[in-house]
Order: structure tokens, then sequence, then C-alpha cells
């Protein structure tokens, strides 16, 4: 485990009574280091944890909010399922995916955004809803998806 | 005139810990754990009649007391993984009302010796698992959390731990799976989570919103509680309404109310113009219900006598527009992904399922795919390892039996090709 991560690390094992636990807290830390969980970070974990890097592959490869491939700056989760669906969120995909260029579960050539499809968010009341890096977004129309991403874009201007 | 329990001051901003304790909250830590034994909090819960929020509506007290007394380390798992489709109630409990849940999550311990408490929160949540951690904090240092919780001898520790996006980890078996670090797949029963679920130990999950209730029990009494709603399922609810209604949201009402009178009243009825439809009562694993059954309570025993499923108290309505296909479809596509592979049944079925309705849609279905889909989905019943299967054929079911005549339009080639709803 690299330096950076070790404090937490250790931190995350004293939370259960046994260490395995740690393995998606620990997952997570290093997609949060990386933007990904890359084979390395898999060996990382594995290896922090005794166990061997399939293990930890084995534990990834069943959970989809972890990146098993890099992903842009900033990951467009757009909900699908009936409630979304119901409300246009069919559209929006479509719409996203015209405006940015990419399909489902592509990323746009400068590294900028992400495009998921995913399954219900558990925020129907307010369908159609979007995350974008986990954030809510909810109650959305074309027109409020387009300056969110205007938005997106100015704030990742900003930082360079 | 019923008062919300769940809800009260919920705009208050109740993630404040003072104004969770201005409008009385952690009273019935206090008296819990100044007054009562653990097996007294345990009868109360029990003669409440509080039944499982989380979908399978199993008594808490009684789960509560099938812990054996054998000295082991006994742990509670909260199940805040919320990932039943059309489901956002706990969502709004863990953002608006976290100390209620942890306030619950304490008396829940206190009842069945648990001094670890585990919440399993979906990791879209992340906002969610902040607050809590944020929560847990605040609760710490004012000792309603941590060692000798109010001076006593009781002390709890609670740790989030967050999902990473697996709708079966939901399951309580595939929860613990999780929570060890492991694959999401569920575990074989017997032994049961009771007698050995996390770690190996006796172990209660409870749903977010069963111990949400838990507090106003233990501070206004199981006779109270028990006189809400009908006798069999009382309480407040928490009903998330969504879909083609004009105000979708949650509703906090008593249990035993008719879906006519939460479709058309509290969510405002259906839109301009359009008529209704169809309803899945709990969540998208729910086989739809339809007209003639608006004046059906909502609580497990009227539901399910109406051939449907109370599960999470997640109300989907459907109006005209609707093309039942797609949304069986939509909803087969869900499962599949959804499917954790164990066993062959679920894992295969569900792939075919949505094969097939994939063509009806397409418009290249074929004259036998309705008999097809009913043996496909007869196949799943009741022969799975979990309850994910017999899930995955509700709404499936119920669109064959009370919409066949949209099959066949699909077979003559009138397909919709249109979204879900138009
Ligand atoms: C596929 C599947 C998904 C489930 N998802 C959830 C969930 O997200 N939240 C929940 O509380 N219960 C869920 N359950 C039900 C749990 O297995 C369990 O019954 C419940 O957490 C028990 O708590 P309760 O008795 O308080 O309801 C799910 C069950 C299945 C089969
Ligand atoms: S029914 Fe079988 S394959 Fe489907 S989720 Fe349950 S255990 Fe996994
Ligand atoms: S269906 Fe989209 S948030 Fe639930």
């Amino acid at each position: 485990m690299r330096e950076a991560l070790m404090a937490h690390a250790r931190d995350v094992l004293t939370r259960y009574p046994d260490p395995n636990s740690a393995m998606l807290p620990l997952l997570y830390l290093v997609q949060e280091a990386d933007g990904w969980v890359s084979p390395a970070g898999l060996e990382e974990v594995a290896s922090f944890l005794g166990v061997a890097p399939a293990v930890a592959e084995s534990v990834a490869s069943f959970y989809t909010l972890l990146q098993k491939r890099p992903v842009g700056r900033y990951v467009l989760q757009v909900c699908t399922n009936l409630s979304c669906s119901l409300l246009g969120a069919e559209h929006l995909l479509d719409h996203l995916g015209r405006k940015l260029g990419i399909g489902p579960g592509e990323t746009t050539p400068d590294g900028l955004f992400t495009l998921q499809s995913v399954e219900c968010l558990a925020e129907c009341g307010q369908a159609p809803v979007l995350q974008v890096n986990l954030d809510f977004h909810s109650g959305l129309t074309p027109e409020k998806v387009d300056a969110l991403l205007n938005a997106l874009r100015k704030e990742a201007e900003q930082d360079v | 005139m019923f008062e919300p329990v769940l809800t009260r001051g919920i705009d208050r901003d109740l993630t404040r810990i003072e104004n969770y304790v201005a409008q009385g909250g952690f009273t019935a830590l206090t008296k819990a754990v100044r007054e009562l034994t653990p097996q007294q909090v345990v009868e109360e819960v029990t003669r409440s009649n509080l039944r499982g929020r989380g979908g399978a509506g199993f008594p808490a007290g009684r789960k509560w007391g099938f812990l054996p007394q054998d000295g082991r380390p006994r742990y509670l798992a909260c199940n805040a993984d919320e990932g039943e489709p059309g489901t956002f109630k706990d969502h709004l409990l863990i953002d608006r009302n976290p100390f209620l849940l942890l306030e619950g999550i304490a008396i829940a311990c206190y009842a069945i010796g648990a001094h670890h408490a585990f919440i399993y929160i979906r990791g879209e949540f992340l906002t969610g698992a902040r607050i809590l951690e944020a929560s847990i904090a605040a609760a710490r240092s004012r000792g309603y959390l941590g060692e000798r919780i109010l001076g006593g001898d009781f002390s709890l520790e609670v740790t989030v731990h967050r999902g990473a996006g697996s709708y079966e980890c939901g399951e309580e078996t595939a929860l613990l799976e999780s929570l060890e670090g492991k694959r999401g797949n569920p575990r074989l029963k017997p032994p049961f989570p009771a007698v050995a679920g996390a770690y190996g130990m006796p172990t209660v999950i409870n749903n977010v919103e069963t111990l949400c209730c838990v507090p106003s029990i233990v501070e206004r009494g199981a006779a109270w509680f028990a006189g809400i709603g009908p006798a069999g399922s009382p309480g407040p609810k928490l009903f998330a309404v969504s879909g083609l209604v004009r105000r979708p949201g949650n509703y906090e009402l008593p249990m035993g109310t008719t879906l006519r009178e939460l479709i058309f009243q509290h969510a405002g009825g259906l839109r301009e113009g359009r008529r209704f439809k169809a309803v899945l009562p709990g969540g998208s694993s729910s086989p739809a219900l339809v007209e003639e059954h608006l004046d059906t309570p909502l609580d497990f025993d009227s539901v399910a006598r109406a051939g449907s499923m109370f599960g999470s108290g997640a109300v989907m309505v459907l109006d005209d527009s609707v093309c039942m296909v797609r949304a069986a479809w939509r909803l087969a596509e869900f499962y599949r992904d959804e499917s954790c592979g164990k066993c062959t049944p679920c894992r295969e079925g569900t792939y075919w399922i949505t094969a097939v309705l994939e063509r009806l849609e397409a418009g290249g279905g074929r004259e036998e795919d309705p008999a097809l889909l009913e043996h496909l989905a007869g196949q799943i019943g009741t022969r799975t390892f979990c309850p994910l299967g017999d899930a995955a054929i509700g709404f499936l079911l119920s669109s064959l039996k009370y919409f066949p005549e949209e099959y066949a339009a699909h077979l003559r080639g009138e397909t919709c090709r249109r979204e879900v709803a138009s």
C-alpha cells in the first residue's frame, strides 16, 4: 500500500472485527486516488489484506460502482429504471449521448465525461434522475442537462 | 387524526442534533437504557406488532427474540441498501432524519445485547453515508453512542459500510457476505443469521424504516403503535409514490391506507387527460394490480390477498400511455443484470426472458412467445436459491395476465417502438 493511503487504510481496519471487511473500503480508497481500480490497485489492496490478487479482482468484478477501466473526470450515471423511464429517462440518455458524442459506457476523448446507464437510484419521486460522481441531480429536462454539462465544463476549465 | 412519526419535524433540519433533541429526540433511548431491561424492550416491540419494512414483513420483536443467549458477541446490521426499484423512503430518512435512525439502532442494540452495529448503505448514497458519519460523531459527543451511553453500562460502536452497486446485496445474507468483503452471493439457510450471521455470530438484520419505528414504540408504548392502521400490520408507513402521478413523492400515512386514497388524494391523481392503467404496489418485484384493486388497503396481508406483494411500500403508477411489454422488458433487463449468477434458473431464466421480450418489442416476436414467457417464468418461480428469482417474474406474469392484448398487438407488428411511456 502506497504511503499516502496507509494511514487511512489502517484506520479502516479498526472499524471491523475482521480485516477482510476492509476489502470494499480499500477498493474505494484506491479508486478515489487513481480514478479507477487498476490491476496495480487491486494488487495493492490484496497484498495489504494478505490475500491473492485474484480474490480482490473477483470481489471488484461483482460491484458496478468499482470502475474496472479508466473513466472520465465526471461519471454521469443516468437512471433508466422504470419510474425514470416513465418520465423520459431514455430520451435523456440519448440526448446526453448526442451532446457528448458518445454512447453509454464510453468516455469522451478529452477524458472529461463518462456516460453510464444505471439502475434505480432510489430517488424516483423526482424522476428522471442522474448522478455526477455520486451527487444527485433530479427532476431533469434536456435543458437542465445542458446547463449541467456547461457548469461541469466550466468547473473543469477553471481547474487547469 | 394521524400524526407523522417518521417524518415529524423533517422540515426543521433534523440533521442538526440540537434540533432533533429539541423535539424530544433521544428520550426513547434514555428511557430504554435507564428504565427498561433489554427483555422489556424486546417484549414491547413484539407487542407493537411492528413488521419489517424491508419487504418481507417479518415481526421485528420476534426476530430479536431468536438470538441464542450463549455469550458470543452479536451484531446488528441495518439494511440501508434500498435497491428495490421504485423505493426511495430510506433515502429520505437517512438524509433528513439520521438521528432517528441512530436512536432506533441504539435501542435495538440495547435490546439484543449488541455492541457493534453496521449500517450497510448502498454505494450511491455517498451523501447519506457522510451525513450518517457526521451524525454518529455528533451523537457520540453527546453521549448517545460510544462508551457507556448516557452514563450507564451499555456501549455501542456504529460502523457505516458502503456497498458498491449491487441490488442483490440488499438480500440479508448477501449483505452479510458483502459486509465481510466478499462477492454479494446469498448464503444457504439454515443456519439463519440469528444463529450465525455476520462473522459467524448471532446477527439481526433490519431495514432503516423498521428501526426508525422503534423509538416511538418505546416512548409511546406498544398499544399506541398497534392501534395505528390494521391490527395485522400496524404502524406509520412511508409510501414512496412514483411514476405518472401529479405529485410523486414520499407520503407518511397509516398502514392500510388504500391505493385509491394514496394515488388520487395524496399524490394528486393522474396527469391531465390520462387514465389509470396499473400500479406496482410494492416496488418492481411486486405483480401489477389494476383498476379493480384500487380499494385494496396497503398492508402486508391485504395486498397479498389481492395477488401482489406489499414489499417495500413503493407504489409505481402507470397510466394509459404506458406500453406494458416495454415496461416488462425494462424490468427484465434489470433482473438479468442484477442476478448474482449463483443459481441456474435465475441466471439463465432472466437472460432468456429478456431476450424474448426484446424480440417482441422489436417486432420480431413469435406466436408462441407469450406462452414461452409463462413457461420460462414457471421454471424460475419458487425454484431459485433466493427470492430474487420470484421478484424477477412478478410484473411479467401480471402483465401477461391483465394485458394479453398488448402482447397480441406486438405480435401483429403493432409495436410501439417508443419509450416506456409516450
Ligand atoms: C433481492 C433482494 C433485495 C433486497 N433489498 C433490500 C433492501 O434494499 N433493503 C431492505 O431493507 N431489505 C431488502 N431485502 C429484504 C432483506 O432480505 C431483509 O428481509 C430485510 O432487510 C429485513 O429487514 P426487516 O425485517 O426490517 O424488513 C431484499 C431482499 C431481496 C431478496
Ligand atoms: S435467485 Fe439465484 S442467481 Fe438469482 S440472485 Fe438469488 S441466488 Fe443469485
Ligand atoms: S427509477 Fe430512477 S431513481 Fe428510481
